[in-house]
């Protein structure tokens, strides 16, 4: 089913987010904005959610604790203990000093590359993927407003054009998505 | 938009806007290469096939070409592999440690310096490799099941954390980077006109699009990765330096080794960023981006890095004699006065008084004389790693077997050829990629640029 979609375009990050916020203001959804950076502050005004990324690191690095402890527990206790210039080599506890390093390094390795994936994999972002962004601009100077009919049922295109007036969009768009 | 005092020098200078900053940075990727890039590519490209060449004779014949004998086993391959993975500190610092502390002039080096950090643990990873002789079982490094009676390698040896220390800390850069990179291919990719670049720029952009949830996932990323990346930067040369420490040789069993070793690190990476950065901004017109203020400030974390360095030398110096092992006292005496001598107080002059200029405003502030003291470091801090590896085992507990190193042509070839081999890198990185992080100096044009600083509403509240 096509809907329609309005992409208003600013010059200016301040005054995205002032229209933004007047328009949510009246009860509009915004469904997207489109940046060439960051912009700090837009996220509450249209309802972005923090990302739970960083709970994700935390449990990826945890994986890799129990991995590290567990293998080097197994290649030098269980498996095949061998006498390293007389260090206990019964008891992983009395030479858990000795795989600190390698428990220290193998968690961060864990955390942020699995990180790194999901972080990828939940941004589709990922080689040959097709660029989503409406206007070539939007990665250079210009900062574009996506709002979908079909989000906003309560008020007609016409009310969403005459309260678009006033946020000092410098251009503005209609297409027929899917 | 964040404010900051009127005082404090504008970041960005010159009226640039959003879009200035793009065509600043992505001309000269697309225009053609000036002259001089081809001239220098070609320089760097002989020197790294002539390493090249080197390398594969040294693998093919053995490691016996190498100037090594009894006594001294490790020379100039280990004093490499640590003088490239010390440069290879600088990058993850600016870009992880200085992230933590919002240290926004980093914004405008931080690409570079991160590409020439990768580049670095490249060449530094391959010298263990060669060392081994047999680079096709190289894989044995890894804990792999096996059939030579399931043995494993050794976790308790510093060697073993080494290899773990470095791949990650080379993966781990390597991600961050290109992490950041991605929105800045997109932005070549939207300005592409030709259809080869604008296909090769769409695939390592993998699709970037810049919504608002995913700059709001980007930032998580990139401040989980710093605080990762922070305590990564000072495991992996507290572990370089394990691989001597932990051994009984005098002159290596030394407990200051971490502490001097990271900040060694940092001071000769802040070097070689000065190095390249310095020559960088001239030759792609990015004066407006990295100015005065940034190199200074770089100059302060050389005096700083330095003079820590200094007291790890004169500490160290101390406790030789105040520890009264006359074996410890023997090693530091003959660095000093012994055959070696000469490496030694090029060492001292380097690392110790030269970083000392920098107190001096007017010189720290002087391009020409950074330049000069940046390449003086980088010499020094070659030294420094000769005179730890070599003089300490050069004379041991037998006098019989007392010796001394001469380097081969090999060692010589491989080790200018490295260089030569990262010039290749980084000359083709200033060449394709967006040398400095476009989407993160935007954000602070508003709050740093020098336009906008002297506007007269700057100060008033919105």
């Amino acid at each position: 089913m096509a809907e329609k979609v309005i992409y208003v375009m600013y010059d200016d990050e301040e005054v995205l987010k002032d229209g933004a916020k007047s328009l949510v203001s009246k009860g509009i959804k915004i469904a997207d904005v489109f940046s060439p950076f960051p912009i700090h502050g837009i996220d509450p005004i249209i309802g972005v959610k923090n990302t739970r990324l960083g709970i994700m690191a935390f449990l990826y690095g945890l994986t890799g604790l129990m991995l590290a402890t567990v293998g080097m527990r197994f290649f030098m206790v269980t498996d095949w203990p061998m006498n390293i210039g007389g260090k206990p080599n019964f008891s992983y506890l009395e030479n858990m000093l000795a795989f600190v390093p390698v428990t220290f390094e193998f968690t961060v390795l864990c955390a942020a590359h699995g990180m790194v994936i999901t972080y990828l994999l939940a941004n589709k972002t990922l080689p040959g993927m097709p660029a989503q962004n409406p206007d070539p601009r939007t990665t250079d100077d210009r900062f574009v407003m996506e709002i979908r009919l079909s989000d906003n049922h309560q008020s007609s295109e016409k009310e969403i054009d005459e309260l678009l007036k006033n946020t000092g969009f410098v251009e503005i768009d209609k297409k027929e998505v899917n | 938009m964040q404010k900051e005092a009127a005082i404090r020098e504008p970041l960005i200078l010159g009226h640039k806007s959003y879009h200035d900053v793009t065509e600043d940075v992505c001309r000269p990727i697309e225009d053609k290469a000036p002259r001089m890039w081809y001239v220098l590519f070609g320089i760097a490209l002989i020197i790294a096939l002539y390493g090249i060449g080197c390398i594969v004779y040294l693998l093919g014949t053995g490691i016996g070409v190498w100037g090594l004998n009894k006594t001294i086993g490790w020379a100039w391959d280990i004093t490499n592999f640590v003088w490239w993975v010390g440069i290879g500190h600088a990058g993850t610092l600016i870009s992880a440690v200085l992230l933590l502390f919002r240290q926004k002039w980093r914004m405008a080096i931080n690409r570079s310096a991160e590409a020439m950090t990768i580049f670095a643990v490249f060449m530094a990873g391959l010298f263990p490799l060669i060392h081994m002789g047999r680079l096709w079982v190289g894989y044995w490094v890894l804990p792999l099941p096996n059939q030579f009676g399931s043995l494993w390698v050794n976790f308790n040896s510093p060697l073993l954390w080494d290899v773990f220390a470095i791949s990650t800390y080379l993966s781990v850069s390597l991600v961050f980077w290109y992490i950041g990179l991605i929105p800045d291919f997109a932005t070549i990719r939207d300005r592409a006109k030709k259809p080869v670049s604008k296909k090769m720029y769409s695939i390592l952009s993998f699709g970037w699009s810049g919504r608002a949830k995913n700059w709001n996932r980007f930032e998580t990323v990139s401040l989980v990765l710093a605080g990762l990346a922070t305590p990564l930067v000072f495991s992996v040369h507290s572990i370089v330096s394990f691989d001597f420490a932990t051994s009984i040789v005098p002159g290596w069993h030394t407990t200051i080794f971490p502490p001097y070793f990271v900040a060694g690190a940092v001071f000769s990476g802040f070097a070689m960023v000065q190095t390249l950065l310095l020559v960088m901004r001239k030759a792609m017109g990015l004066e407006a981006y990295i100015h005065t203020k940034h190199v200074e400030y770089m100059n302060i974390v050389i005096m700083v890095t330095g003079s820590i360095v200094g007291t790890a030398y004169i500490t160290e110096l101390f406790i030789s004699w105040y520890s009264g092992v006359e074996y410890e006292a023997y090693a530091f005496l003959n660095r000093a006065t012994g055959p070696y001598w000469w490496a030694y107080w090029s060492m001292m002059t380097c690392n110790v008084i030269s970083p000392q200029l920098m107190w001096i405003r007017k010189l720290r502030r002087s391009l020409l004389f950074t330049f000069f003291i940046s390449i003086v470091v980088n010499i020094g801090m070659w030294f420094e790693r000769y005179v730890i590896i070599v003089t300490s085992i050069h004379r041991d507990y037998l006098p019989s077997a007392w010796s001394m190193h001469y380097p081969s042509h090999i060692d010589i070839g491989v080790y200018i050829g490295t260089i030569g081999i990262f010039f290749v890198f980084f000359l083709l990185f200033a060449r394709y990629f967006p040398v400095l992080a476009l989407n993160e100096i935007k954000t602070i044009l508003k709050g740093s640029g020098q336009s906008y600083k002297e506007a007269p509403d700057y100060h008033k509240h919105h």
